[in-house]
This record gives C-alpha cells, structure tokens and sequence, in this order.
C-alpha cells in the first residue's frame, strides 16, 4: 500500500482529535500500539505464563490484530470466583478469508483444528469467515499453524486493521462472482498489516532485523483509529449488507464482465446504548470507479481515515463519525484530492434482498451450488444433523468449492452436474436439508445471530441460544397471520455493538440484560434503511405483543410485494430513519 | 545416593487413597493412633479397665483384701492423668521401701483430691538417700504431635516419682550422645507405609548406619505408635525397638504398640516404665521437688477445648475449590473459633471429630438387621447403636481386631486363615474388605448389636494443616480438604472425615475441633528468611497460612511455592489467591506443575511433578538454600516426598559440588537444623 502524506491537504479539517496529535492527548489504546513494538506486545511471553491461562490486559487487545480474542465461559464466571479459581479463559480465533471463499483442503484443516482444539466445532460468521471458541491458550500456535498449512491466517479479524474482506456470493452469477471475489482476495491481502510480529509469535520465525519504519508503510506504529471494514456487493443481492461497510464497492458489470464499482463509505452498525452520540450509519455512494483504480481508492479512502479519524475516543472513531463530524462533502473532497482525479457519477444498480437463497441454484456456468442453510453458524455435530460430519464429508469428495455466506450459512458451489447425486446423498445420509425444510418459516431462515452468551465478554443478554426458542414462538404469530412464508429478516445480538448487522433487520433485537432486549423495527428487506427503537428494555411478552399487533397489521393492510420493514414505517407504528444520525431521535 | 531413608519405593495409587481415606483423614498429618490392645500383646492393666473393675487383677496378689478394697474404689475413681500420676506415686514408694510419704502441695481440684491423705493434702514421693541417680532421656518421633504429648506425660509423670527427665525431639537429639545416655524411654509413631516419623528421619539413618554405637549399658524401652490397619503396623517402633537390643542395650519393659486409639496403651505403658526405673532414680529427687502437675493439667484441660473437649465449630463457609470437570474434589471449609479460646499457629493442624456417613450406618444396620434403638456399651456410656455408630466406633476400615472376632463369628475358613496368616495378606484383605464388606460376605446371622461394636474400634478425630492464619482471618481456621470418594464392590465410599465434612453444608451446621500443634512445620521466627514450600494438593493448605501471616506481618523474606496438582483449569487450588500475593509480592515466586494437562493434538509427555520442576530450577534452588533458604514440603509421604528428597540430593550433587554421600549428608544436616521441614501424610 502505498503511503500518502496528509500534511499537503488543502481542505481545512479539523486535527485536534487525530494521528497529528501527541500520544498524551489521545486514547491509551494509541500508546499501546505505538509502544507495541509493532503488535508484538509481549504477547509471546504471555503465552507460557503458568499463574494463569489468560493473557494480560494489553497483550489481549494486541491478540485482536492476529485474530485472537480472550473470552471466558460465563456461565460459570461466578461459580469459579467462589472455588477461587481464575475465570474459565478460553478464546476465539477468527481467520481471515477473503470472499468466504474456501478450498475443501481448507475446509478439511478448518473441521480438524475444531475437532481438535475448538470443542468439536466451529463457527461460520457474519463476515463470511471462520472462527474458532473455546480454544486454549496453549493451543493457539496449534491452530495458527494449522491454518498456515493451508494458506490461511488469522490477520485482521479483529483489531483497528482492514478485517477480513467480504464479497457476495451470489450463486446463480457464478461467474462475475468469480470476477468481483478476485479483487475482494486482491483486496484483502492489499490492506492486511505486514507486521512481521505475527510470523515471531505464532510461527517463532525471529525477524531478521528489529522491527522499523518498513514493517508498516500503511498503517504505521498507530494502525486505523478502530476497525475499518470493506465488503464488495454483486447486485441484485445485498447479502453483505453493503452499507453496514466503512467502505463499500458495488460490482457493475456489462455483459458478465467486471467494469469497476460504485463506491459506499461510512456504513457501520455499532452503538452503545443510553449514548445518543453513538449511531448506526447506512454508507453514501460518492461515486463510480474502474475496476484497476481500486488500490488507489483503498488507499485514498483508509487514508483519510488513518489521519483524520478521532483517535481520542474510541467510541467516536469509526469511520462513520469521520464523515458525519467533516462532513460528507469535505471527506470526498479529500478522497478526490488524495486520489488525483473525481470519481465518476455512480452507476445506477437495485438490490432485491440481503437474505441467502437457499437450496440448490444451477449457476450462470452451468455448475450447481448448493446454499445449506446453518442456524447462526455453528457448525456441530448435533442429534441427527450432523452439520459437521456431513459437510466434512462433502468436503472429502472434493467436488465443491465451500462459500461461507454473509448469513453464516455455507454454499457448497461449483459442483459438477454429475457429482451432484453425491453431495445430495452425503447431505441427506447426515440430516442435512439441501432445500429449506418444510415448515421452518421464511423468518427463519432470514435470521441472524451473534455468539453472546456464554463466551462474548460483551454479551449482555443471549443470542445464539435464545433466538431460535424466540423465533418458534414467533412462528405461532406467522401462522396465527398467515405469513409462514413471507420473508421477513430477523436479527438478534447480545450487545448494542451490532456483529450480526441489527440495525438494518426488519425485525431486532439487541440485548440490554438477561432476558431483556430493545425492540428495532422498520429496516429496509434489503438493507437499504435502518430500523428504529419500538420499545426499550422488554423481555418476552411484550416483544411477542408488539410482534403479534405489527404481523397482524401487516398481513391485513399491506400492499401487494409490500415488505414488513416498509409496511410498519408506513402504517406509522415506527417513524421512518432517513440517516443514521437521527436513528436515536 | 542413597534413597529416602526408610520409605519403600512403590507409590500409592489410587486404591491407596481410598484406603487410607477409609480409615484415616488424607491430609494432612497421618494419624498414628488408636485401637485396642495389638493382638497376642499382654494384657495391661490400664486406669480405664482399673475403673471398671470391682476387685483388683490377680496380678495384685500381694495385696490384702483390706488394702484391696479401698484400692479398688480410688481406682475405680481416677482419670487417667489421676492414674499415671499415682502409678508414679506409688512406685516412688516402692523405691523408698517407706510407706510414709511426704506432704506436698494442694490439689488443684477436686478430682485429684481422691489420691490426698486424710489430712487434706497431697501425697508426693519420698525423698530417701540412695546412688547417684541414673539419667533419663525420653525421645519422640512424632508427625502429628501425639508422640510429643506422651513425651511429656511420661516426663510428668517421672517427675512425680522424683525423676527429672529431659525429652528431647529427635529432630534436634544429637545421635552421637545416645551411647553415653543411661535410660532411654522412646516413643516412636509410624509414618506412612512404616516409615519414621519426619522429625526421626536421621536418628533412623544413623541408628541403622555403620555409626551406630554400642549401647551397653544403656536401658530403654519403646512405646510404638500406629494404626493397625497398616500392613507395617507400627514398625518404627519395633525398628528402633529391635536396634537398640541389636546395640546391646538392655529393655527396661517390652515394646508396647499402640493402635490409633493408644491412650489407655500408653497410660498403662508409662506407668510400667516409671515403675521400673524408680528404685534406683527416686534417691535424686529431694522431697517436695517434684509437685505433680497432673492435677493441673485435668483442670486446663476441663475449661480449655482440646481433643478431649473440642469445640463446636460454626462452619462459616464450605464451598469446592476444584472446578468443574476436575477428576477429585478438593473443598474449602472456614470454621470459626469465635469464643472457643482456640489458637494456633501457621503450620499447625486442626483436629476434627468425625461423625460417619449416616447412609453408611442404615446400610450397616439393615444388613446386620439390628434396630437402631438397641442400647449398646461405649467408651462414653450406653448409646443406642445407630448413635454408637454414627459417633462413637469407626465403621469403615476393618482391624485385625475385628478380622479375630468375625472370624470366629462367622465361622470362616478364609477369614481363619487371614487372621493367622502374614500381615501382609491381610492389609491386602483390609484395602478390599472394609468392615461392611465383612458383613455382607461373611453374613453372621443373628448377631447381636453388643457382639458387633466389641470389635469396632473407636472413632478417631482426624487432622487437617490449617490453611489460614489467625493474623488475616481472626477466629477462623480455615482447612483445604480432599473429600475421599471412590468405589469398591461397585459400591461408592467415602473418607470419614472428609466425607463428613463434604456434608457439612446446612446453615447452623458444626463441626468439633481442636487445634494439634506442629512444632514442626513453622514459618522461621525472622521474616527475612527466604522460604521454598513445596506442596502437592492439599499439601498446599499450610503455604496458604504462611503466606498469609507473611503477608500480615508485612515480612520481607523472599518465597516460592511449588505446587502439584493434575489439572491446571479444575485444580489449581487457590489460584486466584496466589496471583494476587504474587502481585503484591508477598509470595516471590510460583511454579504450578500439573501432571495430568495435555495440548489436544501433541504427543502425550511425561507427567511432571514438583520434583522435576525443583530439579529444572536446581540452580536456582541451591541458591536460595545458599541464601539460607527453609524449604518445606507438605503433602503425599509415599512418593512426592521420597521424591522431592532425591531431587534436593540431586540439586546438591549438581549444583553445589558435592558427592552422592555429601549431598545426603547435607540434606541430613538442614533437617537438623530445621531448614528442611516435612509435613507429609
């Protein structure tokens, strides 16, 4: 990546709050970075540390730049306070695949490091990547070089660094997709930190010279004020939730051919409650691009981000309050100048939804893909669907390449005509549906989970565990109202933070305590509006109240083809969130 | 280099744990201990049988039925201090040849107004001209305090027949002197698996050495101290006893052995001893110089809590430290002491009274079909049997004893054959064979609730290192505790005590304790003093005292513990408190092993063990002791120590330049010199 000097800026921005200011002024987190010998940390240290299987409080933040987050089980947080015993630390490592994309060699390596370190599973994510729990601190060079055997790492899945870059994984246009998850790959290993501390740490690979001014030419001592998140789109599916990204591109294509992309910036979900400075934004459209003018926009755009984002409050420092607090205009302007010419007017593209079609689809090259639907990604082994077997399995015939969805579920793609008996009959042999199974509604499978609870150190209420029981009780509305198999989109996160993308859910929730979540209703089916607060800090009943009134109305009232999202802001019962910095209005 | 003096190699293993759980606390002090008379050993009259008795043993043929009857009833009357005080009484009377003895004292209460003459005051032993009185010396090899105890009783109660006695722990006895010693009175517990108490270790070796004088000359007799459900059954004593004969010295009185129940025993013991050495060492004594103390001693012991009066803990706290998923249960009870005048120090031990598993007791009782109702004989009166048996008689592990009587009931050949078989098989039958499996294999039919307890010996307390100090937990003593829990026939069994205190969990719930002193085992009096704790399990409850008193005291010595366990997520015990001492730096250093952890996917290590980790630190280790460090260990006699003890011999050899012999001796000499302390069980 290549370095940009800030200094020659010609538009007048406000530097009180950036990279330009001495440490003393900015958030501790700056120093650690800069003091971080380049995220070594003393993290190799740490490691062999026998008081304790955790690691300490600066090393763990720095463990977020190789993927690693320290967690504990709260489940018995309490029980082991009582026995004297440290916290039952664990911790989750997030690869980093570009695209979802995935090789049955990987998937091979990614089913035998769960088996083997991860509690006999692993987890698909929002981000179209893998992540391991339950890992123990011991184990993590295991894993780390297990992942490196088949070309992976665990770059970027946290930490104030580009993350893991998504693309969609459209099925039925398997050929542009092919085009577009080309530069999401070309993207992703432009962007990644180059610290060679990561190879030191994991791989014990001493650097043959200390660490200086070239290990990051990018990012430098201070990397991005916070996590900086880029995804490519393949219209006429939304499926990464496009304007949740700092930065966007929307493939536009002619005659199946890759030209070059609308450019987004400035999405992001995250928020804090009782914070009304804190918002989810839907990312701008500033303009059109060619396709071999991508490096210099990544460049561009992360740059204005790295020296003008708030590096004093990390609440405040996304690239989403970057925009809102310059304005929209002047940080395009400085994208432009630093990239030398203005962005074309953007091309005219329609999104239709940001849900997965499940089931087989036959793609635009004749190949069959297979889109097996996971409820919140685990990948397990359990009762008769034996998720984790069965795909194993899959992957064994290596007749499928393995595309994880932005919906945490899994296409198995590219199959031959001829090889689909076989994926067919392993699936079914293991209790996995290759079409959706009767019964389960739409909602259902338009749903979205965090982890929460037991392993997020941020969840304050469950996610994962409870939305299933949720949503079967929500089901008895659906079929009360008759609307089983309208698609509706559903999300629940255990934290205001927003990982599996809430805020742009037809229907959210977001944990406040246990039990107890605020209530979002209102979004755009495929992303294209955010929701808005209905009721705050309700447990069930009154969610399923309020459910039961809205279904209601909605299946009696709406208009032909109209969505759920669309129907309440215009029946009234929510008001309508025109830009993120309202949404708490 | 020659091994740990005295323990076989071997190990326990799991089985043992249980086993010794069944009969016998698991931490931290073994018990020597109780039980009735070993068998085939001569019957001894004892102060308690003396009560019980209407007219004297045959063995008193010399008396007149006039001077028989008052006897008998002041016998009848006596506590056993009373009685050890008066067999001195009455063999400084024989010493004399007189039978008008000297007036000294008042008596301190009113019981021991029962030996004062008419006129009110006290008799004490006369004080006649004779020969130069013989020195006399009593030894003690003691792990729990109970062999120090009767150390001093014989001392007492040589002083009250005119003998001045020096006691000496064998730790500090120069061994070198015992040739030029005149009677020698030894009592001698038994550690582990018939191994020297760990304050008698080097007195072993160099009874057994080539150093080892001619003793000529010198008397003594030994009383032995063990607990008959061990195959080597008080075989520290007989050692010493059959070393010293070996030397050429000559016995005063047989060995007497004493099972976990020794205090009759050993009443009977000291009053024999005393008895024999008076007429030649009563003449030193001038008269009115030696006032008996028994008295006393029954008085503090009346108002005072202490093993015969403990005290009824509130349990303030009763939670498990080993976390989920662990393979044992370790637990953490806090106990209060508020008013109970208790005090102890770090390093001591807390003695717990016991009650047996209630669900133990109505299996016992349904298959032996007796009602719970029926009254039976105990030490402490009449009781009804499911009381006896919850209170009063040990029901788990099974003693030769009982083995004799249910043989006969039973009528069973192999139990026959067992009974006259060699030791060996039959603490290999008692591991199998707790007294439950008796009943049901051997079924007695219709035995009756009287023929049942008269084999059973008493309940012993048992005792745990207390892991608290009074200077951060005032009133409290808190104990780590191992709850013993394990299977045999496919049934589950559970440790006496631990179990008992495992259950302990309702509110009001008590427990009665005393405090056991362990002179032995104690932080140094100067805080700058670096200390090594070595521990494994529950071995780490004193560290916890220690370190906490440190702590309180603001001392300045450095510290490092070295700490054993299986698995570091479920038992580390005490974790959290450790990283936090680490961090203020009251504890220096800490080296947790864990033997039984494993990286999923890596090729299973070796276990490792404290031991390894001493010998990996080995430098370091003999520079702390360079620097005057003590090191202590604490925990599993039969293989961390033994091999922790080759370790530190190692280190010596490696780091500190000695030869295999020097590196042994020196081990020797820091035990000598109290900066190598065992407490190990």
């Amino acid at each position: 990546m290549a370095t940009t000097n800030p200094n020659t800026t010609t538009v007048e921005i406000d530097r009180s709050r950036d990279l330009s200011q001495p440490l003393e002024k900015l958030a501790p987190e700056e120093r650690m970075k800069f003091e971080s010998d380049y995220l070594a940390g003393s993290i190799t240290t740490d490691l062999i540390d026998e008081i304790t299987l955790a690691v300490d409080e600066n090393n763990n933040k720095l463990m977020k730049f190789h993927g690693i987050y320290q967690q504990d089980d709260r489940d018995i947080r309490d029980e082991r306070r009582q026995q004297k015993l440290e916290p039952f630390f664990t911790f989750m490592l997030r690869g980093r695949l570009p695209g979802g994309v995935c090789t049955p060699e990987q998937w091979l390596k990614m089913d035998e490091l769960g088996r083997t370190y991860g509690n006999e599973q692993f987890r698909l994510t929002t981000r179209q990547t893998f992540q391991f729990h339950y890992l123990n601190r011991n184990a993590l060079r295991q894993v780390m070089l297990g992942l490196r055997d088949v070309g992976l790492d665990g770059k970027a899945a946290c930490g104030d660094v580009a993350r893991t870059v998504m693309s969609g994984v459209h099925p039925g246009l398997s050929k542009l997709h092919k085009q577009v998850f080309e530069q999401a790959q070309r993207t992703s290993d432009h962007v990644i930190h180059k610290t060679s501390a990561y190879e030191e740490i994991w791989f014990g690979e001493k650097p043959a010279e200390p660490r200086g001014a070239s290990e990051e030419p990018f990012y430098g001592k201070q990397y991005m004020p916070r996590k900086f998140k880029i995804g490519f789109a393949v219209p006429p599916s939304n499926d990464i939730d496009i304007y949740s990204q700092d930065l966007g591109f929307v493939a536009v294509a002619s005659r199946g051919k890759l030209k070059g992309f609308n450019v987004v910036i400035g999405g992001g979900m995250g928020r804090a409650d009782r914070a009304p400075e804190t918002y989810p934004r839907l990312g701008d459209v500033i303009g059109y691009v060619d396709v071999d003018q991508l490096e210099p926009v990544l460049d561009a755009v992360m740059g204005v981000q790295r020296d003008f984002g708030d590096r004093v409050t990390r609440a405040h420092a996304r690239f989403k309050y970057t925009i809102d607090d310059k304005g929209l205009d002047v940080i395009k302007a400085e994208i432009e100048r630093r990239l030398g010419f203005a962005l074309a007017p953007a091309k005219k593209f329609t999104f239709d939804s940001n849900g997965d079609q499940l089931g087989w689809t036959t793609g635009d090259d004749g190949l069959e893909h297979c889109t097996v639907f996971i409820e919140s990604g685990r990948i397990i082994n359990k009762g008769d669907r034996r998720l984790l077997d069965g795909l194993k399995a899959v992957a064994e015939t290596g007749t499928c390449v393995f595309r994880l969805t932005p919906n945490q579920s899994v296409i198995l793609s590219d199959i031959a005509p001829a090889d689909r008996p076989q994926v067919e009959a392993l699936l079914a042999e293991h209790g996995i549906d290759s079409e959706p199974k009767k019964g389960l509604s739409a909602l259902r499978l338009n749903s979205m989970a965090c982890v929460a609870m037991p392993t997020c150190g941020l969840a304050m209420a469950e996610a994962e565990r409870y939305l299933p029981v949720l949503i079967t009780k929500i089901e008895g509305l659906l079929e009360t109202h008759g609307l089983m198999d309208d698609p509706i989109t559903i999300r629940m996160t255990g934290c205001p933070n927003g990982c599996a993308r809430p805020y742009i859910a037809e229907i959210a929730l977001t944990g406040r305590a246990p039990g107890k979540y605020n209530l979002y209703l209102g979004a755009g089916f495929h992303g294209e509006r955010l929701n808005k607060m209905v009721r705050e800090n309700v447990g069930e009943d009154v969610i399923l109240e309020v459910l039961d009134e809205t279904l209601g109305a909605y299946a009696k009232d709406r208009n032909a083809g109209e969505r759920f999202g669309d129907f309440v802001v215009r029946a009234g019962f929510v008001a309508e969130v025109k830009e993120g910095r309202h949404f708490n209005d | 280099m020659p091994p740990f003096p005295f323990v076989p190699r071997g190990g326990p293993d799991a089985r043992h744990h249980g086993r010794c759980g069944a009969s016998i606390c698991q931490n931290p002090i073994r018990l020597p201990a109780l039980a009735p008379p070993p068998l085939g050993a001569a019957r001894r009259t004892t102060a308690r049988e003396a009560r019980a008795l209407t007219t004297l043993p045959p063995s008193a043929p010399t008396l007149t039925p006039d001077q028989l009857e008052p006897l008998g009833r002041l016998a009848g009357s006596l506590d056993r201090d009373q009685a050890i005080w008066l067999s001195g009484y009455f063999a400084g009377l024989a010493g004399t040849g007189t039978a008008s003895p000297a007036t000294v004292g008042t008596p301190a209460d009113g019981a021991a107004t029962n030996g004062a003459t008419a006129d009110g005051a006290l008799v004490a032993p006369p004080a006649p001209a004779g020969p130069a009185a013989r020195q006399l010396t009593v030894l003690f090899g003691t792990d729990t305090g109970n062999a120090k105890e009767l150390a001093g009783e014989l001392q007492t109660a040589a002083k009250g027949v005119g003998i001045e006695a020096t006691v000496a722990d064998l730790s500090s006895y120069k061994p070198r002197a015992l040739k030029d010693e005149q009677d020698v009175l030894v009592v001698m517990a038994t550690h582990g698996e018939g191994d020297p108490p760990p304050n008698a270790v080097g007195f072993f070796e160099f009874l057994a050495g080539r150093k080892a004088p001619k003793l000529d000359g010198v008397r003594f007799s030994v009383l032995a101290l063990g607990d008959s459900t061990y195959e080597h059954y008080c075989s520290a004593g007989r050692i010493v006893d059959e070393r010293f004969a070996e030397l050429g010295a000559e016995r005063i009185a047989d060995r007497v052995d004493c099972d976990v129940d020794y205090e009759d025993d050993a009443a009977a013991w000291i009053a024999d001893v005393v008895g024999r050495l008076t007429p030649e060492a009563a003449s030193a004594t001038p008269a009115g110089a030696a006032a008996p103390s028994a008295g006393a001693t029954a008085t503090a012991s009346s108002t005072a809590h202490s093993k015969k009066h403990p005290f009824a803990a509130p349990v303030l706290e009763n939670v498990a430290l080993t976390g989920r998923g662990s393979t044992k249960e370790t637990r953490h009870v806090e106990l209060s002491l508020e008013d109970s005048g208790l005090t102890f120090e770090p390093g001591d031990a807390l003695g717990v009274v016991p009650e047996n598993d209630p669900a133990l007791v109505d299996t016992l009782l349904e298959r032996l079909s007796l009602s719970p109702d029926t009254e039976v004989t105990t030490k402490q009166g009449p009781a009804p049997l499911r009381e006896a048996l919850t209170r009063t008689f040990e029901i788990t592990a099974a003693t030769p004893r009982f083995l004799e009587q249910w043989a006969e009931l039973s009528g069973s050949s192999e139990l026959q054959a067992l009974k006259d078989g060699d030791a060996k098989a039959r603490t290999a039958f008692f591991y199998e064979h707790h007294v439950l499996d008796f009943v049901d294999r051997f079924p007695v039919a219709g035995i009756e609730a009287g023929q049942f307890v008269k084999g059973l010996r008493p309940l012993q307390p048992r005792l745990y290192s207390i892991a608290s100090s009074l200077a951060a937990a005032p009133d409290e003593a808190h104990l780590t505790v191992s709850t013993v829990q394990y299977d045999l026939h496919e049934s589950g069994r559970t440790g006496v005590a631990s179990g008992h205190l495992a259950r302990l969990l309702h509110e009001d719930a008590t427990v009665p304790v005393y405090v056991q002193s362990n002179e032995h085992f104690r932080l140094p009096a100067e805080d700058d003093v670096p200390i090594i704790m070595v521990g494994a399990g529950t071995g780490v409850a004193p560290y916890r005292a220690f370190m906490q008193e440190r702590e309180a005291r603001g001392a300045q010595g450095r510290s490092w513990l070295v700490f054993g366990e299986r698995n570091f997520r479920t038992d580390f015990l005490y974790q959290v408190e450790w990283q936090q001492l680490l961090k203020d730096g009251t504890l220096t250093k800490l080296d947790p092993v864990f033997s039984r952890d494993s990286v999923p996917g890596a090729a299973s290590a070796p276990k490792t063990y404290v031991q390894h980790r001493l010998r990996e630190k080995g430098a370091e280790v003999w520079d702390w002791l360079q620097d005057g460090a003590r090191i202590y260990v604490c925990g599993d006699a039969n293989a961390m120590a033994p091999d922790v003890h080759t370790a530190l011999a190692e280190i010596a050899v490696e780091h500190g330049g000695l030869d295999r012999e020097a590196a042994h001796e020196h081990l020797n000499e820091l035990q000598r010199d109290h900066r190598y302390l065992l407490d190990v069980y």
